[in-house]
C-alpha cells in the first residue's frame, strides 16, 4: 500500500476513535445521570406527591403539591410577561429596526443577558422587588423567571424572523399591506413554528431554575395561591430537601427533580416536534 | 444580422406582429435618476409605459432595470440609503411625493417577482388576503372574487379542489400564476414583471407568457426579462438599458429588426451581456 495513504488511513482510524470517545465519554455521564434520576426518582413516585402538601420536620407523610402549583404559576406567569416582551424586542430588531445602529447594541447586551448567571438575575430582582416590597413574593419570583426568559424569546425571535425570505416581506408590501400587517399576517405566520418553540425552550429553561426563585420567590410550607407572598416551588423544595437530614425527604427532593426534568424533556420534544414541521415545508 | 433574422423567425411571432397604435400614456418617466447610496445606478431615464401596452425591459444584468421597475412602485422606499430625483406620473399621481401614501400606491400598482412567493396560507386565503385589505365583502362575493382572480391567474381549473389546500404546495409555475392572480385580485391598473419566468420550466414560462398577453388587455404591463425571445413574444414596446442608461426604447419589432444603436445590436445579436 502506498506509504501516504497509509499513514493517512491510520491518522484517520485515531482520529476517528478519539472522537467517539470523547461523544462516548460525555453521553456516558448523561446516562449515569439521568438513570440514578430515574432509579431514584421513580421509586418515590405516587398519587400522594400530586395530592398532599410538602411535609413538616420529622413527618414521613406528604407530597409536592403546593411546590407542583406554584412552580406552575410562576413558570405560567414568567412567561407570560417575558415571553410577549421577548416577541416585541425580538421583532423590532429583525423588522423594525434592522439598519438601525441601536440594533447591534440591543443584541449585545441580550447576548450578554442571555449568559448571564442566573443567580445575578435574582439578586437583581431581590434589590429591584423584594426590598421595596419588604418581602420575598410570587410575583418577585415570577419578575424574575420573567427576566431569564425575555433574552431567549428574543434571540429566538429574531434569528426565526430573519430566516423568514425578505422576497415575501416585498410581495406582501407590493400588495399594499401596511407594516404591521406585513409582521404580523406574514411574517409571523411564516416563522410561527419557529416563534413557539422559542417560548417553549425558554419555557424549559426557567421550569427548572433555582438560584432565582431563592432570593425572590423563597419558599412556603404551605400551600398558598397569594401572590404577596412566599410561594413554594419544586426547584427551592428539592434545593432544601437535599440537604436536610429526613430520608422521606431526600426521596421527594428525587421525585421533584424526575417531575422536572420529565416535563423539560417534554417541552423539549414538543419544541423537536414543531421544528422539524418547521424544516418539512 | 444573419443571427437575429434566425432567432427572429425561430419563435416565429414577430414577422406577423405589427406594432399596435400609439397609446395614451399610463406611467410618465422624465429625467429619472437612481442612486444607491453614492453609486447611480439610474441615468436621466425618459420614457412613456402605454395605457394596456406590454413594455418590455432587457439589457445585461446591473443596467437598472430591475431598479427602474422598483421605482414605479416605490419598493426601493423599504430600504434605507436609497434616493430618486426626477419626475415619476402615473397618471395625474406623482409617484414620487414624499406624501404618498404607498400602500395606495401599491394597491394601483401590483408587482411580480422572480421567485414565486405564496404566503403560507390556503390557496384561497392567498387571494382573499389582498381583497380583504381594500374591501369589506360577503362570504359569497369572495367566493366569486377569488375564483375570478384564479381564473385570471389560469389557475382555476388546476386548484378548483383544493382551494384549503397550503399555497406551498403548488408546483412553482403554480405558485407564479397564484401570485399573479393574488395581484390581478385587488385590481391594479398597472402590473410589473421582474423576471417573472427565470425560476421556471418552458412550459409553466408558456403558460405565464400567455397570460400576461391576456392580461394587457386589462393592464398596463411592465416586465423586465434577460430572455429576449421572451421580450419580443410578450411585449409591444422594449427598452434596452445598459449601465444606467436607456439606450433605445421603441416598438419590440423594431428594436428585434433594426435596432438603431450599435450596442442595442451587439445585445441582442449576443455579442456581449
Amino acid at each position: 500500500m502506498n506509504p501516504i495513504y497509509a499513514r493517512r488511513r491510520r491518522k484517520d482510524i485515531v482520529i476517528r476513535g478519539l472522537c467517539i470517545g470523547a461523544a462516548a465519554f460525555g453521553v456516558t455521564w448523561l446516562a449515569l445521570i439521568l438513570i440514578t434520576l430515574l432509579y431514584n426518582g421513580l421509586a418515590g413516585l405516587n398519587l400522594q406527591i400530586f395530592t398532599e402538601n410538602t411535609p413538616p420536620p420529622g413527618s414521613n407523610e406528604g407530597g409536592l403539591l403546593n411546590a407542583i402549583v406554584g412552580s406552575l404559576i410562576m413558570t405560567v406567569l414568567g412567561v407570560g410577561i417575558g415571553a410577549p416582551l421577548g416577541l416585541f424586542a425580538g421583532t423590532y430588531l429583525a423588522e423594525y429596526g434592522r439598519n438601525d445602529k441601536l440594533t447591534s447594541v440591543i443584541r449585545f447586551i441580550n447576548d450578554i443577558l442571555l449568559s448571564a448567571p442566573s443567580i445575578i438575575i435574582g439578586l437583581f430582582i431581590y434589590g429591584a422587588v423584594v426590598v421595596p416590597m419588604r418581602g420575598f413574593s410570587a410575583i418577585a419570583g415570577s419578575l424574575a423567571l420573567a427576566v431569564i426568559v425575555i433574552p431567549v424569546v428574543l434571540r429566538t425571535t429574531e434569528d426565526m424572523l430573519l430566516l423568514v425570505p425578505n422576497a415575501l416581506r416585498e410581495a406582501a408590501s407590493a400588495l399594499g399591506l401596511p407594516r404591521s400587517l406585513v409582521i404580523k399576517r406574514i411574517a409571523y405566520r411564516a416563522a410561527r413554528s419557529g416563534l413557539i418553540t422559542g417560548v417553549l425552550l425558554a419555557t424549559a429553561r426557567v421550569a427548572g431554575e433555582t438560584a432565582p426563585l431563592l432570593f425572590t420567590a423563597l419558599s412556603n410550607q404551605f400551600f398558598s395561591l397569594s401572590l404577596n407572598k412566599t410561594m413554594a416551588n419544586l426547584p427551592v423544595t428539592i434545593n432544601n430537601f437535599v440537604q436536610s437530614p429526613y430520608a422521606y425527604w431526600k426521596q421527594l427532593a428525587w421525585s421533584g427533580a424526575l417531575l422536572i426534568t420529565l416535563t423539560v424533556l417534554a417541552l423539549n420534544i414538543g419544541a423537536r416536534i414543531l421544528g422539524a414541521e418547521r424544516t418539512a415545508k | 444580422m444573419t443571427d437575429l433574422s434566425v432567432s427572429v423567425s425561430a419563435n416565429g411571432h414577430l414577422a406577423s406582429q405589427q406594432p399596435l397604435p400609439e397609446a395614451p400614456a399610463k406611467v410618465t418617466v422624465r429625467n429619472l435618476n437612481f442612486y444607491y447610496g453614492e453609486h447611480h445606478a439610474l441615468k436621466n431615464i425618459n420614457l412613456t409605459l402605454g395605457t394596456n401596452r406590454v413594455t418590455a425591459f432587457i439589457g445585461p444584468s446591473g443596467c437598472g432595470k430591475s431598479t427602474l421597475l422598483r421605482i414605479f412602485n416605490r419598493m426601493y422606499d423599504l430600504y434605507p440609503g436609497q434616493r430618486v430625483t426626477g419626475q415619476l406620473m402615473l397618471d395625474q399621481t406623482n409617484i414620487l411625493d414624499p406624501k404618498l401614501d404607498l400602500n395606495l400606491l401599491r394597491a394601483r400598482v401590483g408587482m411580480v417577482f422572480q421567485k414565486p412567493t405564496p404566503f403560507p396560507m390556503t390557496i384561497y386565503e392567498n387571494i382573499a388576503f389582498g381583497i380583504r385589505l381594500y374591501e369589506k365583502i360577503s362570504k359569497s362575493e369572495m367566493d366569486d372574487r377569488v375564483e375570478k382572480a384564479l381564473r385570471g391567474g389560469a389557475l382555476w381549473n388546476e386548484v378548483k379542489d383544493k382551494l384549503n389546500a397550503s399555497g406551498l404546495s403548488l408546483s412553482g409555475g403554480q405558485q407564479q400564476r397564484l401570485c399573479i392572480a393574488r395581484t390581478v385580485a385587488v385590481r391594479p391598473e398597472v402590473i410589473l414583471f421582474d423576471e417573472p419566468c427565470s425560476a421556471l420550466d418552458p412550459i409553466s414560462t408558456a403558460k405565464v407568457e400567455e397570460l400576461i398577453q391576456e392580461l394587457s388587455e386589462n393592464y398596463t404591463i411592465a416586465i423586465v426579462t434577460h430572455n429576449m425571445q421572451q421580450a419580443a413574444r410578450v411585449s409591444d414596446k422594449t427598452a434596452f438599458m445598459y449601465l444606467g442608461e436607456l439606450i433605445e426604447f421603441d416598438d419590440t419589432s423594431k428594436i428585434f429588426t433594426s435596432p438603431t444603436d450599435r450596442r442595442t445590436q451587439d445585445y441582442i445579436t449576443g455579442r456581449f451581456g
